[in-house]
């Protein structure tokens, strides 16, 4: 395990100059927007007044270096500023937002992983048949369906076409109409108010539904969540999917016919023993790297996915504060959404460190 | 055995000079029309160029200009639903293939103009993310050193943001539109190329013919573009090919939001885009656009499968093998 963990030290080393860089990047945003940025920041509206202490208080008067000693002071403390629209911390607001975009984020990575790799193990056994023809088509259409169609397709098909049916979906919201989650730290009296000190980490803990309903054994809740993530999910989830199959397809193909597969079968090995440990296992690393590849556009397909499901997760605020130019707001989600991904990066590069002994020792 | 030794000896000689020559690329052209996903790519291709050259030809109505009051539209009604004469539509209405948008605008020569608006978005936006990403990939791969450090630790920057995220803001700081859209998805896609380009230079740097080229006295870019240079052109192709897809996907997504193409543009993501809450009323006008895209971002990954198929020696070396 030695060189796995320098391995790792050294990895996460490396991830602290680009977290660095994000935040200048996030930081220099704000300073080639055209015009004033206490105008830029505060709004049109905002008076003489207001922006001599906007200037004062965030040290615009200051040569550059030393800004960006302040906004980043500010970051380290968790300060990402208020909202121009809502007057609101953004921590707040990511508080309240996140935990949609992480459900719905996890829920089309584990659809496509959980159907992609199956897909792509048949296709692979079962070369040229119709199965591995149609799951082929499919992955290729897939890839090149536009997130922002399909999910108005899927909104036709299950809240048009099906509505009054068994099977229509809702077509927008978390929670139907009178459905609500009610806070576990409510449930269980832990006697937490708005201004409890950790109100903030607990509000965001709460905002996930589906695992917030499922620790306070609501059902009905948790039931109406999952069903309104069914269709945004899917559509979220088609681009990973449709290469997840692929990659896993090509994968065992170059696999099976390896002579240690033939060997393993020679042997008398079931073909389940042979297909699931000798196969597929050598099999995964490509589809464990291409697997992390997408969740970059799953975070970037979360701004389409939420804009069209009417779902005000991290992707959704991102967009209407740029319709509605809320500066802080661009840049603080910008910012979180950025760190989860150089985070998921880093994961992703640990698991294939541990998938592939080799890695490690470059 | 006996009969062929009646049989006058073939010269060695001609049964090499029979042998066709093998050029690479007539070779490899041969291979792409024996793939079917690239013939089905190629097709689509042509049919969407096609459309696209021909559109003028093959609608009457001006893409921009609203109906309503026009000879023949006096009873018009906005995002009227497709009237074709020979499904039943009665013949004293005017004909509309695909109906009309909320401007009351023919959504057919929309969508037929729209191919003109999505090719030309990938064609200039892989055009320029190849060029600056083959620049600067040659430079650092080339040059080594700290250049080399300093350009790739670039990239890695402009990789470690979500890339549909990163166009999203560039295109907020530079302003909406449909040519910083452009500007804004050809900066994300710059790094793809850029690696693609090191990796063949760094290969091909210490190479013996090179090294012979520099002895020769070549200059640096001579042998940069001459000599080394050439290799890459097989996987920047097949990137480039896959990239258009990805690129015009991806302008659609920044108009769909309303940062990219502007009305009265007949841009596919802005027809989407403004029309996407008559999903339920007029799906019409969310429907054709849709599969317009779809279409022919599937023609692009169909193609740039085949030829990645046809051109990574890897990959055919693995069917060779079977």
């Amino acid at each position: 395990m030695e060189p796995m963990i320098q391995f790792a030290v050294r990895r996460i080393f490396s991830a602290i100059p680009v977290l660095f860089a994000v935040i200048f990047v996030t930081f220099v945003l704000a300073r080639i927007i055209p015009g004033d940025p206490c105008k830029s920041i505060l709004g049109e509206k905002a008076t003489q007044q207001v922006c001599e202490k906007f200037t004062r208080d965030f040290g615009l008067d200051k040569p550059i270096p030393v800004q960006f000693g302040i906004y980043m002071g500010r970051i380290l403390q968790g300060d990402l500023g208020n909202s121009i629209r809502f007057g609101r911390p953004i921590t707040l607001m990511l508080a309240e937002r996140l935990p949609l975009t992480t459900e719905l984020g996890l829920s089309a990575m584990i659809l496509a992983i959980i159907v992609g790799i199956p897909a792509g193990i048949i296709s692979a056994l079962r070369r040229n048949s119709a199965v591995d023809v149609t799951t082929m088509v499919g992955a290729n259409v897939g890839v090149s369906m536009p997130i922002f169609f399909l999910g108005l397709l899927l909104i036709y098909f299950f809240a048009v076409i099906l509505k009054d049916t068994p099977f229509s979906l809702p077509p927008s919201g978390r929670l139907s109409p009178g459905v609500s989650s009610r806070p576990f730290f409510e449930v269980f009296d832990w006697g937490i108010t708005r201004d409890s000190p950790n109100y903030t980490f607990y509000r965001y803990i709460a905002s996930h539904y589906m695992f917030n309903s499922l620790i306070t054994r609501d059902f009905v809740t948790l039931w109406d969540a999952i069903k309104h993530m069914i269709l945004p999910a899917t559509a979220l989830s088609t681009i990973p999917l449709s290469i997840i199959a692929r990659m896993t397809r090509s994968s065992m193909l170059e696999v099976l016919d390896k002579e240690y597969v033939r060997t393993a079968y020679a042997k008398g090995l079931q073909d389940r023993t042979v297909i699931m440990r000798h196969a597929f296992r050598s099999a995964l690393l490509p589809v464990v790297t291409i697997t992390g590849l997408q969740l970059g556009g799953v975070l970037g397909g979360a701004v389409l996915t939420e804009t069209i499901f009417g779902l005000s997760g991290v992707g959704l605020s991102l967009f209407e504060a740029i319709t509605s130019r809320d500066f802080p707001v661009i840049q603080g989600f910008t910012l979180i959404i950025t760190v989860i991904y150089v985070f998921f990066n880093l994961v992703v590069d640990l698991s294939y460190a541990y998938l592939d002994p080799r890695i490690r020792l470059d | 055995m006996e009969a062929k030794t009646d049989l006058p000896p073939v010269p060695r000689s001609a049964t090499l000079a029979e042998k066709p020559i093998d050029i690479p690329w007539k070779t490899n052209l041969r291979r792409l029309f024996r793939q079917r996903s690239a013939v089905i790519g190629m097709i689509i291709l042509g049919f969407v160029v096609t459309v696209a050259i021909l559109a003028p030809v093959l609608t009457v109505y001006d893409p921009t200009d609203s109906l309503i009051g026009q000879p023949g539209h006096e009873n018009i009604q906005r995002r009227a639903k497709p009237c074709i004469h020979l499904l039943g539509c009665p013949e004293d209405q005017p004909q509309h293939l695909m109906g009309l948008d909320g401007n009351s605008r023919d959504v057919f020569s929309r969508i037929l103009y729209g191919a003109r608006v999505s090719l030309r978005v990938g064609l200039i936006v892989v055009g320029i993310s190849v060029t600056i990403g083959t620049f600067l990939g040659s430079v650092a791969g080339y040059v080594g050193g700290w250049t080399d450090n300093i350009i790739m630790r670039l990239m890695d920057l402009i990789l470690a943001f979500p890339s549909l995220l990163l166009a999203i803001a560039i295109t907020f700081v530079l302003g909406s539109g449909l040519f910083n859209a452009m500007l804004a998805i050809s900066i994300v896609s710059i790094p793809g190329y850029a690696r693609v380009v090191r990796s063949t230079v760094l290969a091909a740097r210490n190479l013996d013919y090179v090294e012979a080229a520099h002895s020769l006295g070549a200059s640096h870019w001579r042998i940069l573009f001459r000599q080394i240079l050439p290799n890459a052109i097989t996987p920047l192709i097949v990137q480039a090919t896959l990239g258009i897809g990805v690129a015009i996907i991806d302008a659609a997504a920044l108009s769909f939001l309303g940062l990219g193409a502007q009305e009265p543009t007949p841009e596919w993501g802005t027809m989407l885009g403004r029309e996407r809450n008559q999903i339920f009323s007029a799906p019409h006008l969310v429907l054709f656009p849709g599969f317009a895209i779809a279409i022919t971002v599937l023609a692009f990954n169909l193609l740039g499968d085949g030829l990645r198929d046809v051109l990574d020696p890897r990959l055919s070396r693995s069917e060779q093998s079977k």
